[in-house]
Formats: structure tokens, C-alpha cells, sequence
């Protein structure tokens, strides 16, 4: 047909704006994020290959120095890069924390979620709000509360030893559990929220025919119900394990600075260490390992929408 | 008989380990709301109901003004945030898809996947570099940035509640656009904006790690106080600190979640 | 039809073209629609869903930009207007009621709008909510109302203003069956009172033969036929029209002659049987044509002089009505409906033998 097509700008939405109207709505957040945001995120990658300047800041240099630095160590005399495991050891550390972390809060936070669920429908709000409120909490307040709980001579350990359980303090703040019981306080909620939301609209009259077809209660969790609502599964993971990951509040305050993960390391190379390409290249580090990590599970998660054919 | 039926939902400790999730979430706040009444300096021992730490607290002229600032970073990154969430949320959520739909949503929603710790040192090397003097100006500009998407999250959840038609209606009754914006959509919207507005207020309110990469010599907030106090001792007056801030939390929060309930409700109405 | 006359009239659509997507996703909603509707008009697009009928709404109202052609309203183009700048309003399928607003002020937004005196808005507001008897519930939310209630407020919204043409999209289509015939009545009535022209929207042919003056029947974004509802329930002029209209028995045929001065013309069902038809068919052509189930008569063998035998295959009981599927000897199966009160073939049963009588010129030649 000989009809010109109207152009898309032409297009309105129902109040009326056009399609550069709507542009121009959006352009100053996209801006605004852009130019405070990701041109950061621009400079520090740049940072990481430069050299480092003496009292902090960098020098324009191309370096590769600072990666250089996270396997290899400058030997004082014989000026040779001697393989050190350090940093290694730090990254290594920080996702191992992160993944007791995420697993910890699935453990509690898949029945928490399933429970509240499977409340009348006039509770679950309450439930809902209930275990979101901490979340919007300050972090930093409820850290020093965790750490005020489990200190050698804070309220925990002196209930314990009045019970006569214990007659001397288990150390448990500035330890590596500590840090792990912060994380999974930090970010229990996030583990809650979304697999409540899979389970919500779960359909239950497949418990029926689970029940009918002869299969046990823990079958049917594992074959049918962690199955159906596993999305949802996935974003809790993926919203504890980043988080932890980059955790910088768990680890300085209840590891107390001596138990380093990457969000201290980094954090340290900007104040008192001052090796600023180090810390990009450490940030850099961190963001692609959250970038791969996301990447995967999206497309993953693209996969199984295709595969169930929605 | 309806009593004997088996709950095929149920499982037995999972209603337990809710209990338990929940213990764990509130107890270290409720003990340290309770020791912030405690009489004694010791933070082991109870020696006694008092205000004193409460006292102490409020008439710390050092808080006084890391409160300041803190008011003034976050009304000014959540008014400023809430305002650019809103525009983009209008674009986004109304009629058909844009071309950059995607693009869009993915970079309003990545100051929530960076992790903060990138974002805080990126934020100090970009304005050493472009040579921007560190201070309460650019804690207002970095959180602004992470205000964006936690506004424009329940914005855009409210708008895409809200049909189409109501604004074909106001513009079928003689309303030119910005008269639609005005009486019709704003109005429908309000529950979410005001949520969004209170949530990146209290977002805002709370950080503490992008805010000390950026804060520079001078511009202390709230929570940059807290933890220098931490650091340097554990006393009491922290834990009534702690309270405060903890209540004036909470209260937001039930406040955005109230008010978003009530506009629900006053418009679904049957 | 030329522009000229398309300008005396209260709308005027030429050649209107809409095409929704681009490149290889493009869908064509209407394809050179061109249609008049007179000034005091009770016009209906009908149609079923997706024939177009929405779109061209929504293009009178301005919401729509039409592709090609050009939109008329007495006499002055409007494509370029937008919804706010055309005196035309909307009563919309879902009300689109303001939630936050009361009644009075959801009846009152438009004259507001319109910068009219505080006075005058009243006393308008008083006065459309007399028209739609809605006296008593001006302070009202729309969530407090019934929907029947709110179909009253959503129409009173958009006379208030006094639009020189209503546009109604399906605005019947959420009440129940007994306010549906009570408010078909109304609205009517309601426009015959203020003389606005009504644009109704409906894929119900019952409210559509109930109200309208003409009616357009559209399908797949064409006019498919433009008549009074006399016309189109008994002159359909292809099968869709005949098919969409009502029931009817559709055969196909061959046109045996011309017209022999009767009127109607001899055709030939592919079964072999004979019948007059009204309409025009080229002879030696194939159409179809389409025979209403109430205009056959039906009865017991003997009962009619010319009847043609058929045996009774199905008796279906519906109240006002009863409904046989009947077989005739060649093969033909016809449905035939007979009003109960004529009592006509009460007596018969399935397997029955019986006889019909098809008269001249009730079958119509369709133009496919």
C-alpha cells in the first residue's frame, strides 16, 4: 500500500507526549547518571593502568603495575616479580564469605519465605513489611548493634556465662563468623523478598496433585515446589551474594579491620595505603567478577524463559 | 471433617525458622534500644532506667552539626532525585515502547548494581580529577545519582497501575498536557511519588560509604559521626544515637508504606 | 463521494488509512475508510473486535493519528487537532471516571477547562445531572458508585461541555443485561432531547439495530456495508454483513436468469432446488445468498399448497421462539425459526416428515 508510514515521533502517549517529549523527560536522570556514574566508573578503569603517585593521586603513565601487583610481589633486592598470594587470598576470602553468606540466608530465608506465603492473605502484608523495615534501617547502626551484641563483654557472652553455660567469653566479634552473621543480617531480607514473591504465585493445587500422584511432602519441595519458584531463588542469591561481595561496613566493623575482604582493601588504597591505581585496578577486579556474574544468570535466566516458552 | 484435613502446605519448622529469621533481624536493635536506657557507662551492666545518654546525644554540639548536613544532603539528593525519577518515569511508563527502553531502565537501575564501594571511589577520583572541591556539594551529587532509582522503582510501579485512559479522559475534556500532568496524573501518582520520595530520603540518610569517600575535610554527616565515634570507643551515647536514628527510620518507612496503602485504597475503592 | 459533500455534514472521514507498526510488523487497523454522518445523527460503527471501529473512535477523538486521508468536521479539516482543541468528548468503555475526584467535580473537569464562570459550571453540572437522573450523588467518589451509576456520570462528564458529537465506546458493555435495555432506551432518548450527534461504538448488532439511524457494519478495517437497520438486517450485502447480522441460512447458488420483471431472480442451489432471489447476480454466476430462519414457513405434511418436503432433524425450545434444523430431500439442511404464538408446527418431532415454504424474494443475493 502506497501510505506513508507515520514517523515514530508521531506516536503519542495517552497524556499526549511524543516520542521527543518523552526523550527529553528521560535525558536529564540518564544524564545525570551518566555523567556521575558511569564516567566515574570510566575513570578509575583509565586510573588502574597509570602509575602510582608518591603521596596519593596518579601519575599519567601507562602502567600495568597494578595488576602486576595482585599476583606478583617486586622483590626488594634482586628487583624480580616473585609470585604472592595476598591479594589472591583476599578475593578468594571475600567470596568465600559471600557464598556462606548467600547460603546461610537461604537456609533461613527459603522456609521464612514459604511460611509467609502460605499465611491468610490479610498477614502477609504485615510479614512482608516486617521483615523489610530492617533493611531500610541505617547499615552502619545495625552492624554496631550486631557488634554490640557479640562482643567479648557485650550482652550474648554475659547471658551465656550467667546461664553458666560458658565460663569464658567465646570470641566470636572480629572473627571471620562475625563477619558472615553481619552479612547475612545485612542482607536477609533481600534473600526473603523475592522468593516470597516466586512463592506467592506459586500455584498450590499442585501440592494436590503431587499428594495424589503418591509423592511425600519433601519430594514435592524439592520436585515441584523449589523447581517452580527457582527465579526467584536465583534473584535472592544474586541480591545477597553482590552485595556481600563488596561488603565494606561487616568486614571493617566486625572484623575489625584485620579480616580483610575486597570493599576494605580497596577502600584502604584511597586513605592510608594511597595506591590509587591498585585500588581501581581492585575495583575494576570486583566490578567484572559482579558483571560475569550477572551476565550469567541473566542469560540463564533468558534461557529457561525461552525454554518454557514464555 | 474440615479439622482433620492435612495441610499439604505446611512443613513442620518453617514457621520456626521464621521466628528465628525474625529474632535475628530485630534483637540487636531491641538490645541496643534497651541499653541506650542504661544508667551505667559500663555497656555490660544494667544499672538502672535513664535519659542521660539521650541527653548527652542531643546537646552534642559535633552532632548537631553532622545532623545538619545530613538534612541537608538528603533533602536536597531526594527532592533533586525524586524530581529526575519522576520525568524519566513518565517517559518510561507510558505508551508504546521507546526505541532506548531498555538502555534506559538498565542505566536508572545501575547505581543499584554497582557495588557502592566502586561507586564511592569512582565518585572521589571523577571529582578530584574534573577538580570539583570535595564537600556537602558533592555528597549531593553522588547521592543523587543512587536517589534515582530507589524514587523511581515505586514511581514507575504506581504509573503502570495507573490506565492509559484517565489522561485520554482529561484530554478529551479540554485539558492541555500540562493541565492533564497537573489534574489528573500527579494526583493519581502522588502515593508512589511520596513513597519514592521518602524512601530515597532515607537511602540518602543512611549511607555511609559513598558519603565518606566524597565527604572531604569539614563536611561530616550523620552516619560518618556514628562511625568515627565507634571507632575511637564503644559508649553508651552511640547507642542512643543508634535508637534515634533506628526510630526515625522505621517511622519513614511506615509512613511510605501507610501512605501508599491508603492511595491504594482510596482509589480502588468498590 | 466528493470532498464538496463531505463538508456539508457533521463528520466527514475520506479515505482514512491507519497503520499500526512499521517495515514488515506493519497491520493495517483501517484501509481507506470513507464514510458521512449527519448532524442529529444516532450513527454506530459496528463491528466485531479488531474490525477497526475502536480506531476510527479514537481518530475522531484525537487520540489516533491517521495515516492517510483526511477527517471532516462540518467542513474543517481536524487531523491536526489535538484531543483537547476538537469539540467532541468521549464516553469511554471503562468510564475512565477520575478516581480522586467526586462526581460533580469529575462532570465539572471539562467546563473548568474550558475557563467557563463558576456559576455556569454549576449550574450545568446541576442540569447534565438532571438529563442522567444522578440528582443526590454529587459528592460521591466513582468507587462509591455502582457501575451502572458510574456509566450515568461518565455520560453526564462528557455532555457536560456540550460537544457538537458524542463518541460512545461500547459504554454498555460492563452493565448487565436488564440496565443494558434500560440505558439502550435512555440514550436515545437522551439524544434525541440535546440534538448532539452520537458516534456509538458496539459489537452488539441487538443495541446496534435497537438505537442507531444508520449503521456502518466494518470488518478487518473496511466498511463492509452503510444502512438504516431495515436495510442491512434485510438487504445484507455480502456474507459477512448477513452472517454478523443476525442468523442466517447462507447457500450457495447459480443465478439461472435475469431479473423476469418480478423483481427478484431464479437461482439454483447446488442441491438442485429452485428459489426467487432478491438482489443482483449476473446469470451463469456463483454467489451466495442468504435466507433469514424466520421468514421460512414451516408445517406438517400437507399443511401448505407449494411446500417443499423435508424431514424435522433437531427442535430446539427458546421461549418466544422455537428452532428447527431441518433436512430437505436433496440433501439441504436450513434452520427455521417460528415464533411460539403462531403455534405453527408445535406438533412436530424429530424425524418428523413436514414441509417449508421459502417465499419469492425472501433469500438475498450476497456479493461474498
Amino acid at each position: 500500500m502506497a501510505v506513508p508510514l507515520p514517523a515514530g515521533s508521531q506516536q503519542e502517549t495517552a497524556a499526549g507526549l511524543s516520542g521527543r517529549d518523552r526523550l527529553l523527560l528521560l535525558a536529564p536522570a540518564l544524564l545525570m547518571i551518566t555523567v556521575f556514574l558511569i564516567l566515574p566508573l570510566g575513570f578509575i578503569l583509565v586510573y588502574s593502568f597509570l602509575t602510582k603517585g608518591t603521596y596519593g593521586g596518579v601519575i599519567w603513565e601507562f602502567s600495568t603495575a597494578a595488576y602486576e601487583q595482585f599476583l606478583f610481589e617486586r622483590d626488594l633486592f634482586t628487583d624480580e616479580l616473585v609470585f604472592h598470594a595476598s591479594y589472591l587470598q583476599i578475593y578468594g576470602r571475600s567470596i568465600v564469605q559471600a557464598l556462606v553468606a548467600t547460603t546461610a540466608s537461604l537456609i533461613i530465608g527459603f522456609p521464612t519465605a514459604y511460611y509467609i506465603a502460605t499465611r491468610p492473605p490479610s498477614q502477609r502484608n504485615m510479614w512482608v513489611f516486617l521483615i523489610t523495615v530492617p533493611y531500610w534501617v541505617n547499615l552502619l547502626i545495625r552492624t554496631v548493634s550486631m557488634l554490640f551484641i557479640v562482643r567479648d563483654e557485650g550482652p550474648l557472652n554475659t547471658a551465656l556465662m550467667a546461664t553458666g553455660l560458658i565460663d569464658q567469653p567465646i570470641r566470636i566479634a572480629y572473627t571471620d563468623f562475625a563477619i558472615g552473621l553481619g552479612l547475612v543480617y545485612s542482607y536477609l531480607p533481600f534473600m526473603v523478598l523475592p522468593i516470597y514473591a516466586a512463592i506467592e504465585r506459586f500455584d498450590f493445587r499442585l501440592l494436590e496433585a503431587g499428594h495424589d500422584l503418591y509423592a511425600d511432602r519433601w519430594t514435592i519441595l524439592r520436585q515441584i515446589v523449589i523447581p517452580l519458584t527457582r527465579p526467584g531463588i536465583v534473584a535472592g542469591c544474586l541480591l545477597v551474594f553482590i552485595p556481600s561481595l563488596g561488603s565494606f561496613i561487616a568486614p571493617d566493623l566486625l572484623g575489625g579491620g584485620k579480616n580483610l575482604m575486597i570493599g576494605n582493601t580497596i577502600a584502604l588504597q584511597f586513605q592510608s595505603s594511597r595506591n590509587w591505581p591498585f585500588g581501581s585496578a581492585a575495583a575494576i577486579i570486583l566490578l567484572t567478577l559482579v558483571l560475569i556474574v550477572l551476565v550469567i544468570f541473566a542469560r540463564r535466566a533468558q534461557q529457561a524463559a525461552v525454554a518454557s516458552g514464555r | 471433617m474440615a479439622r482433620a484435613r492435612i495441610d499439604l502446605k505446611r512443613y513442620p519448622a518453617f514457621g520456626t525458622l521464621t521466628w528465628a529469621c525474625i529474632v535475628l533481624l530485630y534483637a540487636p536493635m531491641l538490645v541496643i534500644m534497651i541499653y541506650s536506657f542504661n544508667e551505667l557507662r559500663s555497656i555490660t551492666n544494667w544499672g538502672g532506667f535513664s535519659l542521660a545518654w539521650y541527653w548527652k546525644a542531643i546537646t552534642n554540639p559535633q552532632l548537631h552539626a553532622a545532623t545538619f548536613n545530613s538534612i541537608v544532603v538528603a533533602l536536597s539528593a531526594a527532592t533533586l532525585g525524586t524530581v529526575l525519577a519522576l520525568c524519566a518515569a513518565l517517559a518510561m511508563s507510558r505508551g508504546r515502547r521507546l526505541r532506548y527502553q531498555d538502555t534506559g531502565f538498565a542505566i536508572i537501575n545501575l547505581p543499584l548494581m554497582v557495588p557502592e564501594i566502586v561507586t564511592a571511589i569512582g565518585s572521589l577520583v571523577f571529582f578530584l580529577a574534573v577538580g570539583i572541591q570535595l564537600g556537602l556539594l558533592t555528597i549531593i551529587i553522588a547521592h543523587t545519582v543512587f536517589c534515582i532509582p530507589f524514587a523511581y522503582l515505586p514511581i514507575a510501579a504506581r504509573l503502570q497501575g495507573i490506565e492509559g485512559y484517565y489522561e485520554e479522559a482529561a484530554r478529551d475534556l479540554y485539558a492541555s498536557r500540562w493541565e492533564t500532568f497537573r489534574f489528573v496524573t500527579l494526583p493519581l501518582m502522588l502515593p508512589g511519588v511520596i513513597a519514592g520520595y521518602m524512601l530515597a530520603f532515607i537511602v540518602s540518610l543512611d549511607d555511609f560509604i559513598i558519603t565518606n569517600m566524597v565527604a572531604g575535610p569539614g563536611a561530616t554527616t550523620l552516619p560518618m559521626a556514628i562511625y568515627g565515634m565507634v571507632r575511637t570507643g564503644f559508649t553508651p551515647e552511640i547507642n542512643a544515637i543508634s535508637t534515634m536514628m533506628l526510630l526515625v527510620s522505621a517511622l519513614f518507612v511506615s509512613a511510605s508504606y501507610l501512605i501508599g496503602r491508603a492511595g491504594d485504597r482510596k482509589y480502588n475503592a468498590q | 463521494m466528493t470532498t464538496q459533500s463531505l463538508r456539508g455534514d457533521a463528520v466527514g472521514i475520506e479515505q482514512v488509512t491507519k497503520i499500526y507498526g512499521e517495515g514488515a510488523n506493519a497491520v493495517a487497523a483501517l484501509k481507506g475508510v470513507s464514510l458521512t454522518i449527519g448532524d442529529n445523527e444516532f450513527f454506530t460503527l459496528l463491528g466485531p473486535s479488531g474490525c477497526g471501529k475502536t480506531t476510527l473512535l479514537r481518530i475522531l477523538a484525537g487520540f489516533e493519528q491517521v495515516s492517510a486521508g483526511k477527517v471532516f468536521l462540518f467542513g474543517e479539516e481536524i487531523e491536526q487537532l489535538p484531543p483537547n482543541r476538537r469539540p467532541i468528548n468521549t464516553v469511554f468503555q471503562h468510564y475512565a471516571l477520575f478516581p480522586h475526584m467526586t462526581v460533580e467535580e469529575n462532570i465539572a473537569f471539562g467546563l473548568k477547562r474550558l475557563g467557563r464562570e463558576p456559576a455556569e459550571i454549576r449550574a450545568r453540572v446541576g442540569e447534565v445531572m438532571e438529563i442522567v437522573r444522578l440528582g443526590g450523588f454529587a459528592h460521591r467518589r466513582p468507587g462509591q458508585l455502582s457501575g451502572g451509576q458510574q456509566q450515568r456520570v461518565a455520560l453526564a462528564r462528557a455532555l457536560a461541555p456540550q460537544p457538537k458529537i458524542l463518541l460512545l465506546d461500547e459504554p454498555l458493555s460492563a452493565l448487565d443485561l436488564k440496565l443494558r435495555q434500560q440505558m439502550r432506551v435512555e440514550l436515545k432518548q437522551i439524544q434525541e432531547n440535546t440534538g448532539i450527534t452520537f458516534i456509538f461504538v458496539t459489537h452488539d448488532q441487538e443495541e446496534a439495530l435497537a438505537m442507531s439511524d444508520r449503521i456502518a457494519v466494518m470488518s478487518q478495517g473496511e466498511v463492509q456495508q452503510l444502512g438504516t437497520a431495515q436495510e442491512i438486517y434485510e438487504r445484507p450485502n455480502n456474507r459477512f454483513v448477513a452472517d454478523f447480522i443476525g442468523d442466517a441460512n447462507i447457500l450457495a447458488v447459480t443465478v439461472l436468469g435475469d431479473d423476469d420483471g418480478s423483481g427478484y431472480r431464479r437461482c439454483r442451489t447446488a442441491q438442485g432446488m429452485e428459489i426467487l432471489c432478491a438482489g443482483s447476480g449476473a446469470p451463469g454466476s456463483t454467489p451466495h445468498v442468504s435466507i433469514r430462519p424466520e421468514r421460512i414457513a414451516i408445517g406438517a405434511v400437507g399443511s401448505m399448497a407449494d411446500g417443499i418436503a423435508c424431514d424435522v432433524e433437531r427442535v430446539v425450545y427458546l421461549g418466544t421462539n422455537r428452532q428447527f434444523l431441518v433436512c430437505l430431500a436433496d440433501g439441504l439442511k436450513l434452520t427455521v425459526l417460528v415464533p411460539n404464538a403462531l403455534r405453527a408446527g408445535s406438533e412436530l418431532q424429530p424425524g418428523d416428515k413436514a414441509v417449508i415454504h421459502v417465499p419469492p424474494g425472501t433469500a438475498q443475493l450476497l456479493k461474498d
